[in-house]
């Protein structure tokens, strides 16, 4: 897989184990927040929601929308 | 200093708090109860001559040359079995007792060859001192019969036998039995026949079943075991203390040297690590350090396919800081990186992880504990609140079960597998500990010499989550959870959200059993013996951490112990073992490319600031690259350069195409290492690094002690590395001047909270220090979480079982997992470079009966492991060591590169590779692959040096 695929994989999987928490998404973007270089992050905002599963998603625009300041 | 052996009391020390007076020759001594004559003499500076007693083992009483005097008492006790008394006086030096031992030395000298001057124990053999302790002066006898002239045995690649030379006091035996557990020794046949012999008489040394730790030739009186190397060079003259370079146990050894030659290593009895043990690897494997193949001066090249040119350091720092200065005037700065060492000290590290923050100008640091434990930091930094195990190793000694999961300790960790074993015998009348094994493999520890596993659970690879969680829905629904102890120490609420999901009826052992492939009255009787059989301590490996729920495992062991209160004492806890030397000490180091030293994240203000201020320099928040986004990075164009400092990552991560496609798109690939390892076929710099022998600086072991590692010959390249990594620094326009690597450990202490109270004079005074060593804990902290978790309450957390997405079927129908095997390390860089290939050669496929003859393969034939990944090929070894389904191999050879195989999909926190769950096929074979022709071609060519003679 490329770069953005294996985002999108690594993003599915981080909602996939976090599915438990009280707060699913916050908890995905506080992890990508955390652990993810500028670059990736970036990446996944560009790539949109192709292939996410709807808690990476809702992550995704979290982190994005924190980004942008909003 | 002048050689001297480490002092010998004769018999192991009492633990008894009760204390003893008692007098020998006219002066009192006091010892603690238990204590023997002979050990409380030697206290108090007086040598009974002795032959069949070493502190290493319980006394024999066998030689009869420690008889004492004992007033009241009768006869002549042997004082190695005579156990102190109060108010007794004893007297070590009488005529009675002078006349007696000088019979039996002579007794022994009359069957003992008298070729003393060339013998090599010269000068260091306990036989000799003893004659002439006793005075004698000749030998009446005319002895008909002895067992002089027999053969010796020179298999064994580090040590020779000499049965001639044996005096028959058992000492190896005892000390294969007791220190080592592997019984591979025994005494044959009686009387002037009477022989030490590993195994069945027809047995040599080397086939036999001894792992050549060297605890016998470390017990050995005379030279009946002895180092080849000291039958080569002759005895030692100083000695060095210092830290062993292999596993995380951190074994302390005695470098015994003439001049800057090593003589051999010999394990240091005061070492806390390892208490005067050693294995195969430390104790002989380090002929590597001087071998024909070590690169000496530093090279460089244009392109990988230009034979490499040796240079001088000047121009080799000089043209890697300009390299790396246009590079980031090209690409950004964020086109640059680091990779710091497990192999490397803690001084060394942090300058590396120093060099890319504040030199490079990004947090694109990372270590190769990425490939291995980053889990564990995850892991355990949520749940407890520290990254990092939560023992010595001395609590072993309380445990009453002992639970090991993805660690094989007697391959990976032996020195520890043999305290491990001591524990799981029993000792003195105490019962052994019971023992829970959980691997897809039957390792050694499960079945071995007096040892039983009394639950094996042989999950399916890629289940760890589902076992744990099983288990612990056994001891949530059978009202098994210490209540008491999670009300006191953890959250509540937490734990009530985590024991109602294991508790779900999907979670039972017998619901998951279709997926685990585990017996579920077997896993819950396992659960049950965990949960209430005393104190529960889990030792865990890497068949823990290398999958896609690595992080998950490592909080679902957190949430077992926490669960049954296993935490804050002797005895229980839950310990990583780290794979290599200084893996605790990269992480704590400030490696990964979030964290400072000391674990604290990159964006947390405070923290930056404080290193900002010490380095005069402005930090990135952001975090940086690890070493899979790295490579990833480096397909997409974008990353550049990569200091490269004692890894090897093209052989040891994984998915081998991978890795070369992401190397091969570098423009400045610098690989700082003792050889041209696989890496280096696509490295432009190449900067020679020092041995462990030849630095100056620490490591951190499993237990998070902090040891010394001396210096004890001048480093053959010239630099020590942390004097490579700082010139690096220098000739980039970095402001660094340390002149020894104390002051980095200053610096180190300066920023790191836990690490405020260590330095070179307090290691110096104590020998290690165990971290956090800081105001509250001046002297260091043996356990962690005794009062409280280090992050405040306990934290559970929910690990709901996804399956991997690693699949099999019908084109990959069985699973590979990987590891490794007792006498090779790693990549096999450094052992596959000593005699240790004697053991293993090559890397071997082992494979169940049903799926050998399934495809018609038997053992030695060659075989073609395919997967989605790549395919290589190696031979079979048919065993039902392994479950049908599940085939294992080791990744130490670089001819079979089992990360060709291997994938690239990872643990969902930390990317730690998922090497343990592998979809293969094998097939007869016939020849080696492509990929293994292609890469012998590509290393042949890359290892080019323009003097024309090939490096490797």
């Amino acid at each position: 897989m490329n770069s953005v695929e294996r985002l999108v994989h690594m993003a599915n999987q981080i909602a996939t184990n976090l599915a438990t928490d009280a707060a699913p998404a916050a908890a995905v973007a506080d992890h990508i927040q955390t652990f993810w270089d500028p670059r990736m992050k970036k990446m996944i905002f560009a790539h949109g929601t192709d292939g996410l599963s709807p808690v990476a998603a809702a992550a995704i625009s979290l982190l994005a929308d924190a980004q942008n300041g909003s | 200093m002048t050689y001297q052996p480490q002092k010998d009391f004769g018999t192991p020390e009492s633990r008894s708090d009760e204390a003893v007076s008692l007098t020998i020759d006219g002066r009192e001594v006091t010892v603690p109860a238990g204590t023997s004559v002979m050990r409380a003499a030697a206290e108090q500076g007086t040598s009974i001559p002795k032959l069949c007693a070493t502190d290493s083992v319980k006394s024999y009483g066998s030689c009869r040359l420690c008889l004492v005097e004992i007033d009241g008492r009768r006869g002549t006790p042997a004082s190695c079995t005579t156990p102190v008394e109060p108010g007794m006086v004893v007297r070590t030096q009488t005529p009675q007792l002078a006349k007696l031992r000088k019979g039996v030395m002579e007794l022994y000298i009359s069957d003992h060859p008298l070729d003393c001057l060339t013998c090599a124990a010269n000068g260091d053999c306990e036989l000799q001192d003893q004659a002439g302790a006793v005075g004698l002066r000749d030998v009446r006898y005319d002895v008909q019969a002895t067992h002089l002239g027999q053969e010796k045995d020179h298999s064994n690649p580090y040590f020779d036998f000499d049965p001639s030379k044996c005096i028959a006091c058992s000492r190896c035996i005892r000390a294969c039995d007791e220190v080592q557990g592997t019984l591979a020794l025994t005494m044959e046949s009686r009387g002037w026949d009477s022989k030490i012999s590993a195994g069945l008489a027809s047995d040599n040394f080397l086939g036999s079943e001894c792992v050549s730790c060297g605890a016998c030739v470390q017990a050995c009186p005379t030279a009946t075991l002895v180092e080849k190397k000291v039958v080569e060079v002759g005895t030692p003259e100083r000695s060095v203390v210092t830290t062993c370079a292999y596993c995380g146990v951190g074994c302390t050894f005695r470098a015994e040297m003439r001049g800057e030659q090593l003589v051999r290593m010999v394990p240091y009895k005061d070492g806390k690590a390892n208490r005067g043990h050693s294995c195969v690897k430390g104790r002989f494997a380090w002929g590597y350090a001087q071998h024909q193949e070590r690169i000496l001066k530093p090279m460089i090249r244009k392109s990988i396919s230009d034979p490499w040119r040796e240079v001088e350091w000047d121009e080799a720092f000089a043209y890697t800081a300009s390299e790396l200065k246009r590079i980031s005037d090209k690409y950004g700065r964020n086109a640059l990186g680091g990779i710091t060492s497990s192999r490397c000290t803690n001084e060394e590290t942090f300058l590396v992880q120093k060099l890319v923050r504040a030199g490079f100008g990004n947090n694109n640091v990372d270590t190769c504990a990425r490939v291995c434990h980053s889990p564990t930091g995850y892991g355990l930094k949520t749940t407890f609140g520290t990254s990092a195990g939560t023992q010595d190793f001395d609590s072993v000694e309380d445990s009453d079960v002992i639970l090991i999961i993805g660690a094989n300790p007697t391959d990976g960790h032996p020195v520890f597998a043999s305290r491990m074993k001591r524990r799981l015998r029993g000792q003195d009348g105490r019962p052994g500990a019971k023992l829970i094994v959980i691997d897809p493999r039957r390792t050694d520890i499960v079945r071995s010499p007096h040892i039983e596993a009394q639950h094996h659970l042989p999950l399916r690879p890629g289940t760890n989550v589902a076992v744990l969680t099983a288990m612990a829905h056994v001891i949530v629904t059978e009202g098994l959870a210490n209540e008491a102890f999670i009300r006191e120490r953890c959250d509540w609420d937490e734990y009530s959200h985590w024991a109602e999901f294991v508790s779900q009826a999907r979670n039972s052992p017998e619901n998951l059993q279709p997926v685990t492939l585990v017996d579920a009255d077997e896993l819950r009787a396992a659960a049950r013996l965990y949960a209430t059989g005393g104190n529960g301590a889990i030792y865990y490996g890497l068949g823990v951490t290398e999958h896609s729920q690595g992080s998950s495992t490592v909080m679902a062991i957190a949430n077992l112990a926490m669960a049954t209160g296993n935490i804050g004492r002797r005895g229980v806890g839950v310990n990583p073992l780290r794979g290599q030397n200084n893996v605790q000490g990269a992480c704590d180091m400030g490696s990964f490319p979030h964290e400072l030293a000391g674990y604290r994240h990159i964006s947390d203000n405070d923290a930056r600031s404080l290193f900002e201020n010490d380095w005069g320099v402005t930090l990135d928040p952001e975090p940086g690259l690890r070493i899979p986004n790295m490579l990833d990075a480096a397909v997409d164009g974008v990353f550049k350069a990569l200091y490269c400092q004692g890894e090897d990552i093209l052989q040891s991560d994984p998915n081998t195409a991978h890795v070369s496609a992401g190397l091969a798109a570098m423009e400045c690939v610098i690989v700082h290492d003792l050889f041209l390892n696989e890496t280096a076929n696509y490295a432009h710099i190449f900067l020679p690094g020092s041995t462990f022998l030849e630095k100056n600086g620490t490591f951190t072991n499993a237990e998070r002690r902090i040891q010394p590692v001396r210096k004890v010959m001048t480093p053959m390249n010239g630099l020590e590395d942390w004097e490579v990594t700082q010139k690096l620094a220098q000739a980039m326009g970095l402001d660094w001047n340390y002149s020894h690597p104390s002051e980095i450990m200053d610096e180190i202490a300066r920023l790191t909270p836990t690490f405020a109270g260590v330095s070179f004079a307090r290691l110096e005074e104590v020998g290690s220090l165990q971290w956090p060593v800081n105001a509250d804990a001046p002297d260091g902290s043996p356990i962690m979480h005794i009062d409280g978790f280090v992050r405040g309450k306990g934290k559970f957390v929910v690990t709901d079982y996804v399956p991997t997405d690693e699949k099999t079927g019908p084109r990959f129908p069985l699973l590979l997992t990987t590891g490794r095997i007792l006498s090779h390390y790693n990549v096999g860089a450094q052992t596959r470079r000593t005699e240790n290939v004697a053991w293993h050669p090559e890397d071997l496929l082992e494979i169940h009966p049903v799926d050998a003859e399934d495809r018609g393969v038997k053992s030695g034939d060659w075989v073609k492991l395919a997967s989605r990944a790549g395919e290589t090929t190696l031979r079979a070894n048919v065993t039902d060591r392994v479950a049908p389904g599940v085939v294992y191999t080791t990744f130490h050879h670089a001819v079979t590169q089992a990360n060709v195989v291997t994938t690239d999909y990872s643990d969902w926190a930390t990317n730690c590779p998922e090497y343990k769950v592998t979809a293969v096929q094998i097939s007869a074979s016939n020849g080696p692959t492509e990929w293994q022709e292609e890469y012998e071609a590509l290393s042949a060519r890359s290892r080019r040096v323009e003097t024309g003679i090939a490096a490797e």
